[in-house]
């Protein structure tokens, strides 16, 4: 956290320096020389990437890496991109590229093995379920939710949420990925799952026939907020390249820009009590 | 008490043993203190030993581990003898003879091709997932009740083709002799070649056994929070291995003894039979 | 007559084993048949069995053709015993077991009357003290004692014996020849290949020699193993050897 604060205030400070001059700061420091290498998850969800195209720069996290990108110096055609897993990525080692953006959140156990640049998104968790749940009776309470069946991925931050702030009186079941979660609840295997809340509505939207959102807690009820923040290697001397650049995109409003054209669907869902 | 001075042959062999043993001890203590020294000394240790061998971690999260690995015992016990009963009678359906049971008889051959032929992960999520989504109602489509169902399938599958080779294994003779005697079909099997032929495979079987032990991991996929899956839990919460380390401990603490067991088994029957 | 062998026809693939043999046996004789290996004295008494089925010919037990394509072997096969020259008795059984366990499921009789009489077998042939051994616990010619007693305890009109001292030590030849003598004393009908001439020329009613599939010549055993009429008996006795 200190390391943080000193970085940032060392980024404010540089940035009165440097001229964003076209891959000034990121020159030297790229997999592959003059070109951007970006990962997302294979495969990549509305509304983060639209069609499952990241290319095509549409939807909220491709929109937010293309402007990143801008901010660093490097042009729509300089950014190449490859999937890698969601697992796999937060796992020490090597990476095949320079940042990637999957919705990942920062927590100060994945920061042991792996870096983040500053925060891009803030994100609230939902509870999503399917209709007949909702009509047997479940409310946006704690009381309610701890009756429910939940499930989870396991490797998420959705994981301590179900466990410590809802501690369900029945045991929650573990999946690798979102897939299964929204499998194992078509099969009514699992009532509940939490998601942020984006993906949620999405879910909710377009996967299941019958989706809900019941309520959501809201970014700042758990003790480490849901900051969505890009995923680099450990020690990747990019991270402060890529934190100048979320700094431009934010002071001239682009970034909020992205944020209101991609996800402005996220209000008028319910508080959890 | 002996009644004789040792033969010069004794004596020889005496002389080799206590050299031998004298040699393997020396070597051995060699070789552990050859790797207690060097293997702290390579680069990379210090971060390999905090990333796996991580002792305080292992502390904490053991009894977490072995509270999941009930799970996989639980899952291992009642798998098995479904399996046992399947493979048996896949095993005789797949040689059924008569012209009326000829159905059962492609059934039994089709069964034991595809569940042998396709990854059992792969049967796992399509039974696991598959079937309770065509809409059961609850405790019906439990990931543990299908996940179970998937291994049983698939593991009666190579189960049935060990039996069969045990029955096949049972010489003609013993056929010849029990039908000679004008003992019909089904008690020539029931009384005659059944009870050599199960006792035959019983060391395949086993290693069948050891490597389902494993296999229930599998059903992490599909939910349940067995060891597999607790184990990765604690790796994504600390950010550390040990704890698949741990879960790995684990599992050799009843796979080496079972692989002990099955050769100590393998060892008597071919003893016997020489 | 008990049982006749008309025209047998037998071959396995293009083996032609059996060629139109005919054989006679009446109630309560002992027919011995020698002859050297492949001569077909091991498939004719399988045929009998009917453990194989003929390709031809007619086996007319008290005048019934049994050997009739489509007749059901099993009611058969429990009135004609028969006795292997490996014994094969089922390892994962006591003797006793071996012995009990075609009556007890075929046989609708008492179990006390069957220990009872299954008792007094193994106490006639002297095996009492090893009813409750395995197999591999005895010895051969205990063995085959045992497999005698077996196929005895089925309570059948024919007893076939395949070559049954071929496999054992000289010394264990004599107690299993005694047990055939006890049953030829018994009037049991009795069909027997075998090598052991001096068996076959103090208990056979009858020899016959074969060869080819067929019996080249039969008749009464003392006669026949003396001065046998056909020089391939006489070959086969090597009865010429001094010469």
């Amino acid at each position: 956290m200190l390391g943080k604060t000193i970085l940032g205030a060392g980024l404010v400070l540089a940035t009165s320096h440097m001229a964003l001059a076209a891959g000034e700061c990121a020159a030297g420091k790229t997999i592959a020389d003059g070109m951007l290498t970006v990962a997302t998850g294979n495969p990549a969800y509305f509304p983060w990437v639209i069609d499952d195209n990241p290319a095509g720069g549409q939807g909220f996290e491709a929109a937010v890496a293309y402007a990143v990108a801008g901010a660093m110096g490097f042009d729509a055609d300089a950014v190449a991109w490859v999937r890698a897993g969601f697992d796999e990525s937060i796992q020490p080692g090597a990476k095949n590229f320079d940042f990637n953006l999957q919705q990942f959140s920062i927590t100060d156990e994945r920061e042991q093995v792996v870096d983040f640049s500053d925060s891009y998104y803030s994100a609230a968790m939902a509870v999503l379920l399917r209709q007949p749940t909702v009509d047997a009776g479940a409310e946006p309470t704690l009381a309610s939710l701890k009756t429910l069946k939940w499930g989870a991925v396991a490797s998420t931050t959705a994981l301590p949420v179900v466990t410590e702030i809802i501690a369900p009186d029945q045991s929650p079941l573990l999946y690798d990925d979102n897939t299964n979660v929204v499998e194992a609840m078509k099969a009514g295997q699992i009532d509940a799952a939490i998601f942020d809340l984006p993906t949620a509505l999405f879910l909710s939207a377009v996967i299941l026939d019958d989706g809900a959102i019941l309520g959501q807690f809201p970014a700042d009820r758990a003790a480490n907020p849901d900051r969505f923040g890009l995923l680099m290697e450990d020690g990747n001397p990019l991270v402060a390249c890529v934190n100048e650049a979320i700094a431009s995109i934010k002071a001239d409003g682009s970034l909020a820009a992205i944020e209101a054209q991609w996800l402005q669907e996220t209000t008028g869902v319910p508080v959890i009590k | 008490m002996s009644d004789a001075r040792p033969t010069r042959r004794q004596q020889y062999e005496a002389n080799l043993r206590r050299r031998a043993l004298w040699r393997a001890g020396i070597s051995s203590a060699a070789f552990v203190l050859a790797i207690i020294i060097l293997v702290p000394m390579a680069p990379g240790w210090v971060a390999v030993k905090k990333s796996f061998f991580n002792w305080d971690i292992l502390q904490r999260t053991f009894p977490g581990l072995l509270k999941a690995f009930v799970w996989d015992v639980a899952i291992f016990a009642w798998s098995m003898p479904l399996i046992a009963i399947l493979g048996l009678a896949l095993a005789l359906a797949r040689d059924a003879h008569s012209p009326g049971l000829f159905p059962l008889r492609i059934g039994a051959i089709a069964f034991i091709d595809i569940f042998r032929g396709i990854p059992v992960i792969l049967v796992v999520f399509l039974i696991g997932f598959g079937i309770p989504g065509l809409g059961l109602p609850r405790p019906w489509n439990s990931p543990y009740i299908w996940g179970t169902v998937a291994l049983v399938l698939t593991y009666s599958a190579y189960v049935a083709e060990i039996f069969r080779s045990g029955i096949d294994s049972v010489h003609a003779s013993q056929r010849a002799a029990a039908t000679s005697l004008g003992l019909g079909h089904g008690d020539v099997m029931r009384f005659v070649v059944l009870p050599q032929a199960i006792r035959r495979v019983v060391p395949a079987n086993m290693n069948m056994l050891i490597a389902l032990q494993k296999d229930v991991a599998l059903l992490s996929f599909i939910g349940p929070v067995e060891l597999l899956r607790q184990a990765g839990v604690y790796k994504s919460l600390l950010a550390n291995f040990t704890p698949y380390v741990g879960a790995a401990v684990i599992f050799l603490f009843i796979t080496i003894p079972a692989t002990r067991f099955a050769d100590h088994l393998l060892a008597r029957q071919k003893r016997a039979r020489s | 007559m008990k049982l006749r062998l008309v025209d047998i026809d037998k071959s396995f693939g293009a083996n032609h084993v059996l060629k139109r043999f005919s054989l006679d046996v009446d109630e309560g004789e002992c027919v011995c048949l020698i002859g050297p290996s492949g001569s077909g004295k091991s498939t004719v008494l399988r045929t009998v069995n009917l453990l194989e089925p003929v390709d031809d010919g007619q086996i007319l037990l008290d005048g019934v053709d049994i050997a009739e394509p489509g007749l059901d072997p099993q009611p058969i096969r429990q009135r004609i015993g028969i006795v292997f020259q490996s014994y094969n008795l089922f390892p994962h059984m006591t003797a006793a077991d071996n012995v009990k366990l075609a009556p007890r499921r075929l046989l609708a009789e008492a179990p006390a009357a069957l220990a009872d009489r299954v008792g007094g077998l193994f106490e006639t042939f002297g095996l009492s003290g090893h009813m409750d051994h395995y197999p591999d616990q005895l010895s051969g010619g205990q063995q085959q004692r045992v497999a005698i007693i077996r196929a005895l305890a089925m309570r059948p009109e024919i007893m076939l014996f395949d070559e049954v001292t071929s496999a054992l030590d000289p010394e264990l030849v004599g107690e299993v020849l005694d047990v055939m003598r006890r049953l030829r004393d018994q009037r049991m009908t009795m069909i027997v290949a075998t090598h052991e001439m001096d068996f076959a020329r103090e208990a056979a009613d009858r020899v016959a020699m074969l060869d080819g599939g067929q019996i080249i010549e039969q008749g009464a055993a003392e006669a026949l193993l003396t001065a046998p009429a056909r020089q391939r008996t006489r070959d086969f006795l090597r009865l010429d050897r001094s010469k």
